[in-house]
């Protein structure tokens, strides 16, 4: 957006300003102050502690922490994976039916409850000849689905966004197709690669309603954890646990979106 | 690439004989076809050029060859081999496209490198030295270690030359490699094309352009191409000399396209004929002076033809004292610095004149003479003006019923207004700038087309 007067510039972030501390800050800062928080009575919590902190890092809440991040570690590269294999596939199908078909079925997990999407793994993995019901593979598995549709999106754009003079280049010069795909293509798609790695695994860290369908007692999720201290009355505690995540979480995606601005050439 | 050529890997895309055949290309999209029956030979070490209005097929033929578009019918050989089945990455041909297509997270020796990766065509030992040894060829042996984005237009372009060198073909496919480059940078690029050339005499090459210069220079063959077919192809040389066809006379350098009325022909002994003609007015009526032309064929009296006069080779007199020369009426003067170029009215004819700068230019209104020698007047063939009774209206007509799409798209013309070009279509337009590609909206007769080819 382009705005060549200086009203319109104060004018165009009082607004941004405005809907940004409204949508994202006040929830947050809300939260971040509730960590920290003895009592709150009034509009401001009347006393401070650490002891929710330490409450967060001492009981068992935290142990939620690692079965959270191999999750969705596990979740965002198998996402990545099947949704760029998918993507990649899908580009040199040529008929136009089967395209948007394919299309359309990618969206199927964000377009349903993701608890759908839990209770119809359930019911295919409670009996029958593979039983994962209570296993840890099953929560990693509706993960992935859900995440699956995300990466595909992304991924996908990208590569109808791909200028095919690479491609031919490549040929012309005697590449074979997958020479080309690992030495050109994949190079090409790096932004959008990363990109929908660090949006499933945000996405997986934050995943509640399938979880809560397949969970095992000893793979339990964060968001999980903290469903149960707040139904337990902790709310504080909650928001510590809550606080602890989101910093977490934060710094992998920084850490991604540092290979992300190197993977930026153009 | 004395370095290299001992080596015998290195052979194995440097095949021994290049060359492209193309053998009656056809090439639909959607059912249109885009290019028709087309057939051409590059010989090895030949460097043909394609030229031709935009849209007229020359891209299509060019990915014909590299395996991108599948003909309808029809085979392409290269090095003496079909190779119309042929994914692209089984060619062996180097190909530089327009837009370079450089590969943008690669540094230049690394694109530069890549043919020679992907192919494994050398140990890997070797590969800095052939990379070297093609960066050094295009002048880039500096910039090795940049990105793409931190060349220019020119640069990147020697790098595209460099990638596609590297893997040492026996063909190389140039796709307009000089239309991002400014008219300044092309010259000179032009230049160092020819250079390369003669570094590399046993590659083929098949240039594309729309630039008449880029061809006259480059191109020890032209293949002028119009709505999808081959209209003639010759020699630069003889294209512009002997033009066989309205469309060649018209889109190779600039001419006057003038109907003459033939009175005369009689053999001249170098195999020509000279003709006596007179122009044809507008009712289709001979008029004013008889002046002497050549031919190439025998010529009926009455035919009417159309008579090709480079505006160069015209002279200005003011007397009648001239054999040779038409009388006219100065419509236009222009001057351009160190040239004039003089428009006259012959006969209800616009017809065009350059030289150099006068020292007397006429007026406005000034009754001039045009003169000109025989022998740099040319009457176009007779299967080339189609029949006898070729006026404009049955010329239009073919136009639309060749089923392309594609139209030759006119220059925008430094045509001061008054001069707006109210004649029938087989009369010169005033041809830009020398420096600009012609693109003649006069239609041109497809007919002639299979006979050039062969
Ligand atoms: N992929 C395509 N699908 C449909 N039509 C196409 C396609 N590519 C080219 N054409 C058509 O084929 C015709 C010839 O195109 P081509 O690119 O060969 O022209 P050209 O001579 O290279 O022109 P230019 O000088 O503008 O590059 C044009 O009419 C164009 O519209
Ligand atoms: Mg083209």
């Amino acid at each position: 957006m382009l705005l060549y007067t200086r009203r319109a510039q104060r004018i165009a972030w009082a607004v941004f300003a405005f809907f940004f501390l409204l949508l994202f800050a006040l929830p947050f800062g809300v939260l971040v102050l509730a960590a920290f928080t003895k009592q709150w009575n009034g509009a401001f919590p009347s006393s401070y502690t650490f002891s929710n902190i330490t409450a967060a890092f001492h009981t068992d809440p935290l142990d939620g922490l690692e079965t959270s991040l191999i999750t969705a570690l596990l979740s965002s590269v198998i996402a990545l994976v099947v949704g760029t294999w998918s993507a990649l596939a899908l580009d040199a199908v040529r008929n136009r039916v089967g395209k948007t078909l394919i299309q359309t079925v990618f969206m199927l997990p964000i377009a349903v409850p993701s608890v759908v999407v839990g209770l119809a793994l359930l019911v295919a993995f409670s009996q029958g000849p593979v039983l994962l019901n209570g296993t840890n593979t099953i929560v990693v598995m509706a993960h992935s689905i859900l995440v699956t549709a995300y990466a595909f999106q992304q991924v996908s754009a990208a590569v109808t966004r791909l200028d095919p003079a690479y491609e031919q280049a490549a040929a012309s010069l005697g590449a074979r197709p997958y020479y080309t795909l690992l030495r050109v293509k994949l190079p090409l798609l790096l932004p959008a690669l990363t990109g929908s790695l660090a949006l499933c695994f945000a996405l997986s860290m934050g995943e509640l309603g399938a979880t809560a369908m397949v969970y095992s007692a000893d793979w339990t999720t964060l968001p999980l954890r903290i469903y149960a201290l707040d139904d337990r009355g902790h709310q504080f505690v909650a928001a510590a646990v809550t606080a602890v995540m989101m910093t977490i979480t934060l710094a992998v995606l920084l850490a991604v979106s540092r290979i992300r601005t190197r993977a930026n050439y153009r | 690439m004395a370095a290299t050529e001992a080596d015998p890997t290195a052979r194995r895309t440097g095949r021994g004989s290049g060359g492209i055949r193309f053998d009656d290309v056809t090439v639909a999209y959607n059912g249109n076809v885009v290019l028709d029956s087309f057939t051409l030979d590059v010989a090895p070490g030949e460097v043909v050029a394609l030229l031709g209005p935009s849209g007229s097929g020359k891209t299509t033929a060019l990915r014909a060859v590299a395996g991108f578009v599948r003909p309808a019918s029809g085979r392409v050989h290269v090095g003496g081999r079909d190779v119309t089945d042929l994914p692209p990455y089984k060619r062996g041909l180097g190909m530089v496209v327009q837009q370079y297509a450089l590969f943008p997270h690669m540094r230049v020796e690394q694109n530069v490198a890549f043919g020679l990766k992907a192919q494994k065509l050398v140990a890997k030992s070797e590969i800095p030295a052939r990379v070297a040894e093609a960066l050094r060829m295009t002048g880039m042996a500096q910039y090795a270690k940049r990105y793409p984005r931190e060349l220019s237009g020119g640069q990147q372009q020697r790098v595209a030359i460099a990638r596609a060198l590297a893997i040492q073909p026996s063909v190389l496919l140039l796709d307009e490699p000089l239309s991002a480059l400014d008219a300044q940078l092309r010259s000179g690029m032009l230049a160092e094309l020819a250079r390369l050339h003669r570094e590399l005499p046993d590659v083929s090459i098949l240039y594309v352009t729309h630039d008449q210069i880029e061809a006259l220079t480059l191109a020890d063959r032209i293949a002028v191409m119009n709505e999808a077919r081959l209209v003639e192809v010759g020699t630069a040389r003889d294209l512009y000399k002997r033009p066989g066809t309205e469309f060649a006379a018209g889109f190779v350098g600039n001419s006057n396209l003038l109907p003459v009325t033939v009175a005369e022909c009689a053999a001249h002994g170098d195999g020509s004929f000279r003709v006596t003609v007179r122009i044809t007015t507008e009712g289709g009526a001979p008029a004013g002076e008889l002046v002497t032309a050549t031919c190439t064929e025998q010529a009926a009296a009455g035919e009417t033809r159309t008579l090709c006069l480079r505006p160069h080779f015209l002279g200005l007199a003011a007397a009648e004292h001239h054999d040779n020369a038409f009388s006219g009426t100065v419509s236009e003067v222009q001057w351009r610095g160190s040239a004039h170029r003089i428009f006259a009215d012959v006969h209800g004819h616009e017809v065009r004149l350059d030289t150099n700068e006068l020292r007397n230019p006429p007026a406005i209104g000034d009754e001039v003479w045009l003169h000109f020698s025989a022998e740099d007047a040319v009457l176009i063939p007779a299967a080339a003006t189609g029949s006898p009774s070729a006026d404009p209206a049955s010329a239009a007509k073919t136009t639309p019923a060749k089923g392309t799409p594609s139209e030759p798209t006119p220059t925008a013309e430094p045509t001061p207004a008054k001069n707006a070009p109210v004649k029938p279509a087989p009369t010169a337009e005033p041809a830009p700038a020398e420096d600009a590609p012609t693109a003649e909206p006069a239609p041109a007769e497809p007919a002639p087309a299979e006979d050039a080819a062969r």
